[in-house]
C-alpha cells in the first residue's frame, strides 16, 4: 500500500497543528458557529444528536494492520471501544469530545491517517473496489491513479469551497464493484479497441434527495489527463452549479439542467486550456505511486488444497462460509475473503476495539498486513492462502466475524440513523436488527439467495437504498417515523434505481414486508433467478399487490 | 490600523471601495428557473442602481464593473492617473469583465468581493483572471475574508488581502503559512509536487 514519505507527512502535521489552533480559537470565542463549522468539517468533526461524531478517512477502503490497531486503540480510548464503516468506506467514531479531537488527529497522524476533506463541500474520499489488485477481471488495479488524485485533491486551493460535497469512485474492473454511475464523477478503466488502456469518464450521478445516474460526458481519456480533465468538470460546476439552495446543489442538478451535451461542450473548452498543463500526470510519478501496489510476494500454489477440500466436505459450517465469505483470486491457491460485519442482530458496519485487534493479528499472520474496508461496510483480507482459510474462519468466528451472510438478505447496507446521526428522519440500525432476527435462519437465507438491502434514515441517502434489490428509506410524517419502500434498485454494470412500491410503513411492519416480498419472490423465482432478476421479469405489481393486500388484511384485523 | 495584507505584511490601504446603492425594493425570485445559474437567483445592479453609484470625487476608487462599463467615460482622466479599479461580485462572470475589456492589465487593481466564506467561486475567478486573461497587477479579496481562508486565496493567485473589519490581520498573516509543500498545482505555484522534487 501507499506509504508516506516526508512531503506526504509534513502535510498532515501541518493539518493537525491547523486544525488544534483552529479548536483552540472555537472554544475561545474567537471564531463563531457559523465560522468554525466548514473548518471542523474538513476534518471529519459533525455535530450529532448525543455527541460529535468524527469521520475518519480510508483513502480508497485500504488499511495496515498497524492502521487498524491505532483506530481501535482511539475508538478505546476517546470512545466507547467501537467504530462504524461506512458507504464511503471510511471509519465514523459517534461518541468523541470535541475537546480531544486535536488529540485523536495527532494519534492518527503517527500512522499516516487523518481526517481531511472527509465532510464538508469539498472532494470526498476517493473510493474504489475492495478486491482492487486481486480481482481476476480486472484490467488495471485502480489505486495509484486513486492515490494520485487524493494528493491532488488535499488542500486544493480552488476546490474547497464547492456548491456541495463531491464524490469521485474509480472502477479497474469489467465489473463495476465501485458503483461508479452514483458518484458525481465516475472513472472506469477499460481496454479501447488498440489495447490501450483508456477511461471512460462518467458525470454527475448521485443518491441522496434526486438520485440520478451518472451520464458518460467522454469516452475515452488517456490516464495522463485524468486530473486537468477533473478541474475542468470541477471549475465548470465550482463558477455554475446552484448555491442558492442546498437540495440542489450537487452537480448532477446542473448537468441534468444544462443537459449532457451543453455540461460536455463548457468542460471541453474549459479543459481545452488545461491540457497538457503542468497538473498533468508523469509516467514517472504514475511508475513512483504504483510500485507502492506492486504485488505481495506471493508463493507459488497449487490451485488445490487437499486440507481445505476435506474440511469443507466434512464441516457445513465451514462450507457454508467458504460459499458465501471467500472470493476468487488472481493468483492460484490463494483467495480474497469478507470478514462480516453484519452479525445477526448487530449494528452493520459496527466493530468493536477488540475486534480491530483481532483482524490486524490476522492480517498480520495471513494475509501480508493489509486489509480493506468495502462499500457494504465489511472488511476485506485479501491475499489468504487456501491452505490458511480454515484456520482464519475459526478465529473469525469466535470473534463474531464469519457469520456467512455475505450477499444475502442480512448483509445489510446501513446508516447510522436516528439513533446517531442528526439529519435522519428514522432509526435505521434497529429496522436492520429486526429484519436480520426474522430471517436468522441460514439454511433459509441461503436459499432466498443473493439479495442486496440497503437501509438510510433519511433522504440524504448514505444507506444506497436507492440501488438496493430491496430499498428502505425512514421518513418522517407528522413527527412519527415511517418507512418506505422500493424494489428494483441494482449497483455495478446494470444500475438501476429502486421502484417505490407505495405508501409507507411502520417500524415495527417491515419485518413482515420484506418477509411478504421474499415470499412473491419465492413463489415466481425459475431456479436460475435472484430476487432482482424476478422483479425485474414480473415487474413490481405482484409485490405490490402481496405487500398491500396483507397490510389491508391486517388494518381490517385491528378494528 | 489597516486590514490590508500584502506580500506577506500589513500595509496602509489606498483604495477606497464604491459600492452600489442598496435597493429597497424586494426582488421576486422565480422559482425553480434553473437557466439562471450564473447567477444562481442573485440580481444584476439595475440601470438605477448603476447611474445612482457615488463615486468619491477624488482619490483611487475601485469600482463595481458594471458601473465601470457603463460609466468609463467620466472615469477616464482618472483611470489615466491608475487611480481606478474595478470589482467583482461572486455572481458576476469574470467574462462581464473580458467581454467589456480586452486589457485587463490597464487596471491598478481589480477587486472580489467575497460575500459569504462559504462561497467558492472568488476561488476560481481569480484563478481564471491570473491564467486565463494574463492579468498581472493586484488582485485583492474583500469582505468575509477570514484566516483560515488566506491560504487557499493566495495559491489561487490573489496577493491582496482585505481582511474583515471585525479580524485581527495580524493573526491572519499566519495562515498564509498553513502548508509547506503543495501537492498540486495552482497560480502561486505552477508545478505539482513531483514536478518540483525528486520523490524518489
Amino acid at each position: 500500500m501507499y506509504k508516506y514519505d516526508e512531503i506526504d507527512q509534513t502535510n498532515i502535521d501541518e493539518r493537525v497543528a491547523q486544525y488544534r489552533d483552529q479548536v483552540r480559537r472555537y472554544l475561545a470565542g474567537e471564531l463563531t458557529e457559523d465560522e468554525f463549522r466548514p473548518l471542523r468539517l474538513r476534518n471529519g468533526l459533525y455535530i450529532q444528536r448525543h455527541a460529535p461524531m468524527f469521520r475518519i478517512a480510508v483513502p480508497y477502503g485500504l488499511l495496515s494492520s498497524r492502521q487498524l490497531r491505532k483506530l481501535g486503540d482511539i475508538a478505546q480510548r476517546y470512545d466507547r471501544g467501537y467504530g462504524h464503516f461506512s458507504t464511503r468506506q471510511n471509519l465514523q467514531l459517534n461518541w468523541p469530545k470535541l475537546e480531544d479531537t486535536p488529540d485523536m488527529l495527532a494519534e492518527l497522524a503517527t500512522v499516516q491517517m487523518h481526517c481531511i476533506q472527509t465532510s464538508g463541500n469539498d472532494v470526498r474520499n476517493i473510493t474504489t473496489d475492495h478486491f482492487a489488485g486481486v480481482a481476476p477481471d480486472e484490467i488495471v488495479d485502480p489505486r495509484p491513479i486513486a492515490e494520485i488524485i487524493r494528493q491532488w485533491s488535499t488542500f486544493h486551493p480552488e476546490f474547497t469551497f464547492l456548491p456541495r460535497k463531491f464524490k469521485i469512485g474509480i472502477s479497474g474492473t469489467k465489473n463495476d464493484r465501485a458503483v461508479v454511475q452514483v458518484h458525481d464523477i465516475g472513472l472506469e478503466f477499460y481496454k479501447d479497441k488498440e489495447d490501450k488502456v483508456a477511461i471512460r469518464v462518467w458525470v454527475g450521478g448521485g443518491l441522496g434527495r434526486t438520485p440520478i445516474l451518472g451520464q458518460v460526458i467522454r469516452e475515452h481519456l488517456e490516464w495522463q489527463h485524468i486530473l486537468t480533465y477533473c478541474e475542468a468538470i470541477i471549475r465548470v460546476y465550482n463558477l455554475y452549479g446552484r448555491r442558492d439552495n442546498i437540495f440542489k446543489a450537487r452537480i448532477k442538478i446542473l448537468v441534468k439542467a444544462l443537459g449532457i451535451d451543453e455540461f460536455r461542450r463548457q468542460v471541453e473548452a474549459e479543459w481545452l486550456h488545461l491540457k497538457d498543463s503542468p497538473n498533468t500526470i508523469t509516467e514517472s510519478e504514475l511508475a513512483r505511486v504504483a510500485k507502492h501496489f506492486d504485488p505481495m510476494p506471493y508463493e507459488t500454489l497449487p490451485a488445490h488444497n487437499a486440507s481445505f477440500d476435506s474440511a469443507v466436505a466434512s464441516n457445513p459450517a465451514f462450507a457454508a462460509w467458504v460459499k458465501r465469505c471467500v472470493h476468487p483470486h488472481k493468483i492460484p491457491g490463494y483467495r480474497a475473503i469478507t470478514l462480516s460485519l453484519k452479525p445477526h442482530g448487530g449494528a452493520p458496519g459496527d466493530v468493536t476495539s477488540e475486534q480491530m485487534h483481532v483482524v490486524a493479528d490476522l492480517a498480520d499472520q495471513y494475509s501480508f498486513g493489509e486489509l480493506r474496508v468495502s462499500h457494504e461496510q465489511n472488511l476485506i483480507l485479501a491475499d489468504v492462502k487456501l491452505s490458511d482459510l480454515f484456520a482464519v474462519w475459526q478465529i473469525a468466528r469466535a470473534h463474531g466475524l464469519a457469520t456467512p451472510n455475505i450477499g444475502l438478505l442480512t448483509d445489510i447496507i446501513c446508516c447510522p440513523g436516528g439513533d446517531f446521526c442528526s439529519l435522519a428522519n428514522a432509526k435505521s440500525i434497529p429496522i436492520a436488527e429486526a429484519i436480520q432476527m426474522q430471517f436468522d435462519n441460514l439454511d433459509y437465507l441461503h436459499d432466498i439467495g443473493e439479495i442486496d438491502l440497503n437501509i438510510s434514515g433519511c433522504m440524504n441517502a448514505c444507506g444506497h437504498h436507492h440501488v438496493g434489490h430491496i430499498g428502505i428509506l425512514g421518513v418522517d410524517k407528522d413527527g412519527s417515523e415511517w418507512y418506505q419502500v422500493s424494489i428494483g434498485g441494482n449497483q455495478g454494470n446494470e444500475t438501476t434505481l429502486g421502484t417505490v412500491l407505495g405508501p409507507s410503513f411502520a417500524a415495527e411492519e417491515m419485518p413482515g414486508v420484506v418477509q411478504r416480498l421474499i415470499e412473491v419472490y419465492l413463489r415466481e423465482r425459475t431456479p436460475e433467478e435472484r430476487f432482482i432478476d424476478t422483479v425485474r421479469r414480473i415487474g413490481v405489481a405482484p409485490f405490490k399487490a402481496h405487500v398491500y393486500g396483507k397490510a389491508e388484511e391486517k388494518e381490517v384485523a385491528h378494528v | 490600523m489597516s486590514n490590508l495584507i500584502r506580500n506577506g505584511a500589513i500595509v496602509p490601504d489606498e483604495w477606497t471601495v464604491v459600492n452600489l446603492p442598496v435597493v429597497e425594493e424586494a426582488v421576486r425570485k422565480q422559482a425553480g428557473k434553473v437557466v439562471l445559474f450564473k447567477l444562481t437567483g442573485e440580481s444584476s445592479a439595475t440601470p438605477e442602481q448603476i447611474a445612482g453609484t457615488q463615486i468619491p470625487p477624488t482619490g483611487k476608487v475601485i469600482v463595481p464593473v458594471t458601473v465601470w462599463i457603463a460609466r468609463k467615460a467620466e472615469l477616464a482622466d482618472r483611470a489615466a492617473k491608475d487611480e481606478v479599479g474595478v470589482w467583482l461580485a461572486p455572481h458576476e462572470t469574470v467574462e462581464t469583465l473580458t467581454d467589456a475589456e480586452v486589457n485587463l492589465n490597464q487596471f491598478p487593481i481589480i477587486g472580489i468581493y467575497h460575500e459569504r466564506h462559504g462561497d467558492g467561486r472568488p476561488y476560481s475567478m481569480a484563478v481564471l483572471l491570473r491564467t486565463r486573461y494574463g492579468y498581472t497587477n493586484e488582485l485583492r479579496v474583500f469582505g468575509d475574508v477570514l484566516r483560515d481562508q488566506l491560504f487557499f486565496y493566495k495559491r489561487c493567485g490573489f496577493d491582496s488581502f482585505l481582511v474583515r473589519a471585525d479580524r485581527s490581520a495580524e493573526d491572519a498573516l499566519a495562515s498564509l503559512k498553513d502548508f509547506s509543500v503543495p501537492y498540486q498545482g495552482a497560480v502561486d505555484e505552477k508545478l505539482p509536487v513531483w514536478r518540483r522534487v525528486n520523490r524518489g
